[in-house]
């Protein structure tokens, strides 16, 4: 069998909130910031999503079922999609008729319940297969857990599903000598095969590409291959799974990441034995090799690849407690728009602005962050949750009172 | 009479709460007949200026300078010192005065003689040289007007009083808003203090706020009681425009307002919170403000687990203070140290039932306020629950609390200082 290399990319957009004030607990309903979270969708739309969904398709009428890739897009990204940039789910919907591009189930608001509710997990990854299958036409069978968060038991859970197939990364501390270039097998569940994240050869794209002072610097098509072949040696796989937003947001036009892009697969599949895959291909294509022990959490964030980012201090702890403590609570009220607030209130990305790690990741995390301090996104979050909760309180009231009556 | 007075603030331009007594105290003093002539570093013209004559320092030209700066060198031990400090600014404010200062955009105050003098009237780095600056001005003014004596309010205007009354021999009151002592905890600024101590000294007569002022003047800076005088503050609502407020919250609220910092005891409000919340789940905290405590402060909170139940506001300004008041049923100030306090006054005058700690100066005139020390946290939980669990006892709060506000006049607290004033006269 041939040796493989698996492209995937993940796209989400999270729902801002606006400042939310002490006095508006109560009083208004309205979390969201439109404005910033349309402006910032426009720029990315503009930036990366149309211009880099453009040049793939031009690949894959190129190469055929020679180049393939896969997706996974977050439920909220594509909620936003249709409420902002319609064209952009278009140019997605183009590339999934082509029939070389998977599209993974996730949790549909990219949140962490996998951490804190079974229930809640699986309904978020049902509810996600559903929009992708309405979206796309295909079910998907391969899944990857918001930021590769990834367990043993997590991993049973998502074979329960129905899904033979995870993404996660291939972090050093759980690997030790073993090699990610291999599928692994789930070590509660061996029906679920793993594919684990080459960050060496991610990361080159997705964080070192245009960086001057990196002795890799300027990467090519070419220079990257031939690394390729060095890392792959006699095994099975490459995995290289990144943020879409790699490509024109993360790493601008001007670094010459697109020309990369368009030259890369005639680069790989001229000079190296690799052919392209997408992860249900691969896990068909490969045989695992052993289970794999994960025993506490790890996900493809920061230097120790754990879960601190979003659940690490007691401001993220104290909001994740107090979110998932109101599930039941919201699922009672049966109100459709208070459950997809609730939903949207679980983006992993109102935790990772809490993240007090200023140090050694704080490069990144204040790129994405909205909020001059986690104090603030504390402060925040913690107001629209206590009007939240008001709402929800209410609505049961209601429905008590209308009880009685009846 | 006529006084004149030296202050660093004035209405509409306040960063802490001396503008605000200097305001009513001018207005007290007027109707005591009183003249106030009021010198202040840099006045914008938008002052209210229907008692009081208001004296901008930066528009004062000190003519014959090098002669009358020699003179005035010789007769004042002229402090020089170049350290930044802050007394009562607010961190925003400072640090965008700081952001400013470091751009170079106040390039202009460099001393320069021969000149009018600008000052920025503001709190910040440059402090100490705008202090000594005013002095020198102050001298100048001194000499042009006629008065029978002089006044200067807290420490940044001292040494203008120090400079006035040696350049003209009127008798010098100092009025004590506040000590180094209540700004700093026993970590204090030696410069701010010895020149707090220098002007104690050379004063005539020292007006404090509350007797426990007066007892740190006494104690900590060794002044004789015999000069050292208590004139509670009074508190002036005259002018106000209703407000009103939409309450979103239906638990009743319980407020603490004021700087985050070590002597307001922001965390003994937290721990007395979190004790409530386990009695009496139907209320809400709010720790309105900003300060170097606060980032702990909320961790305390999420560490308790109680964030869906205490609130942050950040730093409120204008009209938001007293929505604030307003959406309030418990209004707590636990300070560590407090000279006198003027916001449980604010706090009753809008029908809020007020818990203050006995270490604050309010305290001493206050009857219909609940009282406890500091730190006594189950005091203050108790105290709490007693507000929220029997209305007879807000009912009471409430009612007698704001009869007792509305009988703290400045009309009377100026007659007071009226009567120092006379006092210091006939001392000479």
């Amino acid at each position: 069998m041939k040796q493989s290399i698996c492209f995937y990319f993940q796209v989400h957009q999270p729902d801002r909130l606006r400042l939310y004030r002490f006095f508006d607990i109560g009083n208004d309903f309205h979390y969201f910031d439109e404005f910033a979270n349309r402006t910032i969708l426009r720029r990315v739309a503009d930036k990366c999503y149309l211009p880099a969904n453009y040049i793939l398709l031009e690949l894959i009428k190129k190469y055929g079922d020679r180049f393939k890739i896969s997706f996974s897009i977050s439920g909220v990204a594509i909620e936003q999609f249709e409420r902002y940039t319609p064209e952009v789910l278009d140019s997605f919907k183009a590339l999934a008729a082509t029939g070389c591009v998977e599209f993974l189930a996730e949790t549909y608001s990219h949140s962490l319940a996998s951490m804190s509710s079974p229930s809640e997990f699986k309904k978020q990854v049902i509810q996600h297969g559903d929009l992708m299958e309405k979206t796309f036409g295909v079910k998907p069978t391969a899944f990857r857990n918001t930021e590769l968060i990834y367990s043993d038991t997590i991993g049973a859970a998502v074979s329960e599903m129905g899904y033979g197939t995870m993404l996660t990364e291939g972090a050093k501390h759980i690997l030790g000598w073993k090699s990610p270039n291999y599928i692994y097998t789930n070590a509660i569940n061996p029906r679920l095969k793993l594919l684990l994240r080459n960050f060496n050869m991610s990361d080159d794209i997705a964080f070192r590409f245009s960086n001057k002072s990196w002795d890799g610097w300027p990467l090519t098509a070419d220079k990257y291959a031939a690394w390729l072949v060095q890392t792959i040696k006699d095994e099975d796989i490459v995995n290289l799974f990144m943020d879409y937003e790699t490509f024109g947001e993360h790493q601008q036009a001007s670094t010459g990441i697109f020309d990369f892009l368009k030259a890369l697969p005639e680069a790989i599949l001229s000079q190296t034995g690799m052919e392209f895959c997408t992860p249900s291909e691969a896990v068909k294509r490969h045989q695992p090799v052993a289970p794999l022990h994960v025993p506490f959490p790890i996900s493809w964030a920061d230097e120790e690849r754990d879960t601190t980012a979003w659940l690490g201090n007691e401001l993220q702890n104290e909001a994740f407690n107090k979110i998932y403590a109101l599930e039941q609570d919201v699922f009672k009220t049966k109100d459709d728009k208070l459950i997809s607030t609730y939903r949207k209130l679980q983006e992993s990305d109102h935790f990772y602005y809490m993240c007090t790690k200023f140090f050694s990741d704080g490069a990144v995390h204040s790129y994405f962050n909205p909020y001059d301090t986690p104090y603030e996104a504390f402060i925040n979050y913690m107001n629209v949750l206590s009007d939240f909760e008001i709402r929800v309180a209410d609505k049961l009231a209601d429905i008590k009172t209308k009880k009685v009556k009846k | 009479m006529k006084v004149l007075m030296f202050g660093w603030e004035f209405p509409p331009h306040i960063a802490g709460g001396l503008g605000t007594a200097c305001y009513g105290m001018t207005k007290g003093l007027a109707h005591n007949g009183v003249e106030v002539l009021f010198v202040m570093p840099s006045a914008s013209g938008d002052e209210d200026q229907s008692s009081v004559r208001i004296i901008n320092a930066s528009d004062v030209e000190v003519y014959d300078t090098c002669r009358s700066v020699d003179e005035f060198m010789s007769k004042v031990n002229f402090l020089i010192v170049g350290s930044n400090m802050m007394p009562y600014v607010d961190p925003e404010c400072f640090s965008d005065l700081i952001d400013k200062q470091e751009k170079g955009e106040n390039e202009e105050f460099k001393v320069s003689f021969r000149q009018k003098y600008k000052f920025s009237g503001k709190y910040g780095k440059n402090l100490m040289e705008e202090v000594s600056r005013y002095a020198v001005v102050a001298a100048t003014i001194a000499r042009d007007n006629q008065f029978d004596v002089i006044h200067a309010h807290d420490w940044l205007t001292y040494l203008a009083g120090i400079a006035a009354k040696r350049v003209t021999g009127k008798p010098l009151v100092i009025h004590v808003h506040a000590t180094e002592f209540d700004r700093s905890g026993e970590n204090i600024n030696t410069e701010v203090f010895k020149l707090e101590q220098m002007g104690m000294q050379e004063a005539d007569k020292v007006i404090t706020v509350s007797n426990l002022t007066r007892n740190i003047v006494i104690n900590k800076y060794g002044i004789n009681p015999d000069k050292v005088i208590t004139v509670h503050n009074a508190v002036d609502f005259s002018g106000r425009s209703d407000l009103s407020v939409q309450r979103g919250v239906k638990e009743k609220v319980i407020t603490f307002l004021g700087r985050i910092t070590f002597q307001k005891g922001p965390e003994y409000f937290i721990e007395a919170a979190n004790k409530v919340l386990k009695m009496y789940p139907n209320v809400r905290f709010v720790m309105a403000g900003s300060g170097d405590l606060m980032n702990r402060s909320i961790r305390r909170v999420a560490k308790l687990g109680i964030s869906d139940r205490f609130h942050f506001t950040g730093f409120l300004r204008g009209d938001d203070v007293r929505r604030m008041f307003l959406y309030s049923d418990v209004y707590v100030m636990p300070s560590v140290s407090e000279p006198f306090g003027i916001s449980p006054l604010e706090a009753m005058k809008s029908n809020v039932p007020t818990i203050i700690s006995k270490q604050s100066g309010v305290a001493e005139v206050l009857k219909y306020a609940i009282k406890m020390d500091f730190w006594d946290i189950d005091a203050l939980a108790d105290a709490m629950y007693g507000l929220l669990a029997y209305p007879a006892l807000s009912d009471m709060a409430i009612k007698s609390g704001l009869d007792e506000v509305n009988a703290l006049k400045w009309d009377n607290a100026a007659a007071k200082v009226k009567n120092v004033y006379t006092a210091a006269i006939s001392s000479k």
